[in-house]
């Protein structure tokens, strides 16, 4: 029989591997995806799961058992996603002031350029544009916008994960809506 | 007749707020924000279609075989983090494998072959050493790093893990230095003030105290750098575990 999240816990904070080990296998794609979103690199995704396990593997006797475990594991996957891309932005700051112009900025560039159906659908340079506007957004806008659209997060859970009111929470998405429109509109109106 | 304002077309889009059936109303009588609310669904629907690499059914089990090196546990004492008795134990073999290594370096070499073999072997130890000195770092920073924000912190178990780091990062260092491996040396050298901090306050940060500790970790770039050069420790390690034929002749760590 498959072992909840919250009998997993449970027995993982008794010293049992193996329940942790359901953990990791249960909720890393889900991490993947929601890394991915925030840092729009393979790399920097992979890293933050990790990174995420081994915080929740160190935190797992303060996690409170009446809370969502996969809301615990965002929380800590987004603070993770969120290190990286400071830490990637003082390193482009960096480059850029000792290098030449040109460099591009990692967020311009999506990975995995094959076909698919419904990415047929969305033209080059609409997907670079979704993905600049994202890296263009503040860290909380971007933060509440991945887990509000992407994630299916409510806005009370998303304050929860970001440690802000549910309002604050609720115009971050406002925000990060209305940069994505202005600046996906015309392409829009322009391709139709 | 009161237009929906965009907030309200956003919250409607996502199925929040309590105004839905109210909004749906307003839409069915009002052409003109009928046609803004079908925008914001054309802009959000081909944001929503944006690509995410697919992860395939065993990456769950690839990310446990490498996550597994870095947890310890122990079933009579519950979950723990290398109690302290182990981390004792860490810093004499540090010792022993630093002196270990410089003895290997300064004993006159009589064998030639033997000894190439022997500095291989030297090599992949401290790589092993120095990579798991790195990663244990790196766990005690993002802890700080990845705290909540505005908020006191225990640090009980970093502030220990923090001493003891602080011993065998002085003696990497020196090794770094001694075999002229500066890369490695300068970001021991960035590590150990950081260390020396944590290991030297008290117990519990305050809010302000976890901040600063923040934002010198991450002005420094500390966290990354530490990321970065055990990343490549680590695969100096791998290719030290090759075939001797296969090595390149390395003398740094």
């Amino acid at each position: 029989m498959e072992l909840s999240d919250s009998v997993a816990v449970a027995q993982a904070r008794a010293g049992d591997s193996g329940a942790f080990r359901v953990l990791v296998e249960r909720h890393s794609r889900n991490l993947f995806r929601l890394a991915y979103r925030m840092t729009g690199h393979q790399q920097d995704a992979e890293d933050v799961v990790q990174e995420t396990f081994l915080r929740a593997y160190r935190q797992l006797s303060k996690f409170d058992d009446r809370a969502s475990f996969g809301t615990w594991l965002y929380r800590i996957a987004a603070n993770c996603s969120l290190d990286l891309i400071r830490a990637r932005k003082r390193r482009n700051m960096q480059t850029e002031a000792g290098a030449e112009e040109g460099a591009p900025d990692p967020m311009q560039s999506l990975p995995d350029p094959s076909p698919t159906p419904d990415r047929l659908a969305m033209s080059g340079e609409v997907e670079r544009k979704v993905a600049a506007v994202l890296a263009d957004l503040s860290e909380m806008e971007r933060t509440a916008f991945v887990l509000r659209h992407y994630e299916g997060m409510c806005i009370d859970d998303i304050g929860r994960t970001l440690g802000v009111q549910p309002n604050a929470a609720k115009h971050s998405i406002f925000r990060a809506v209305q940069k994505l429109r202005r600046a996906l509109e015309p392409l829009m109106s322009s391709a139709s | 007749m009161n237009h929906l304002t965009e907030e309200q077309f956003v919250l409607y889009y996502y199925g929040e707020g309590d105004g839905s059936p109210a909004v749906r109303a307003h839409l069915d009588a009002c052409e003109t924000c009928r046609a803004e609310y079908a925008s914001l669904q054309r802009v959000l629907n081909v944001v929503d279609s944006a690509p995410v690499p697919e992860r395939d059914a065993n990456y769950g089990a690839q990310v446990w075989n490498r996550l597994q090196p870095s947890l310890r546990w122990d079933r009579r004492r519950g979950l723990s983090w290398w109690p302290a008795p182990r981390w004792a134990a860490a810093a004499l073999v540090a010792t022993l494998i630093v002196a270990a290594f410089l003895a290997g370096r300064y004993y006159p070499k009589s064998q030639p072959a033997q000894t190439a073999n022997a500095g291989q072997v030297r090599e992949r130890i401290l790589l092993v050493a120095v990579g798991d000195h790195l990663e244990r770092s790196q766990t005690v920073l993002l802890e700080v790093v990845n705290a909540q924000p505005g908020q006191p912190l225990d640090v009980a178990a970093e502030r220990e893990r923090a001493g003891d780091l602080v011993a065998e990062n002085r003696l990497y260092r020196q090794t770094a230095l001694r075999t002229g491996d500066t890369r490695v040396a300068s970001v021991l050298d960035d590590l150990e003030p950081v260390l020396l901090e944590i290991a030297h306050g008290p117990d519990r940060l305050t809010a302000e105290e976890v901040e600063n500790l923040r934002q010198r970790i991450e002005g420094d770039g500390i966290l990354f750098k530490v990321r970065v050069v055990g990343s490549t420790v680590r695969h100096r390690e791998e290719r030290a575990e090759r075939p001797a034929g296969q090595i390149a002749g390395q003398n740094t760590l």
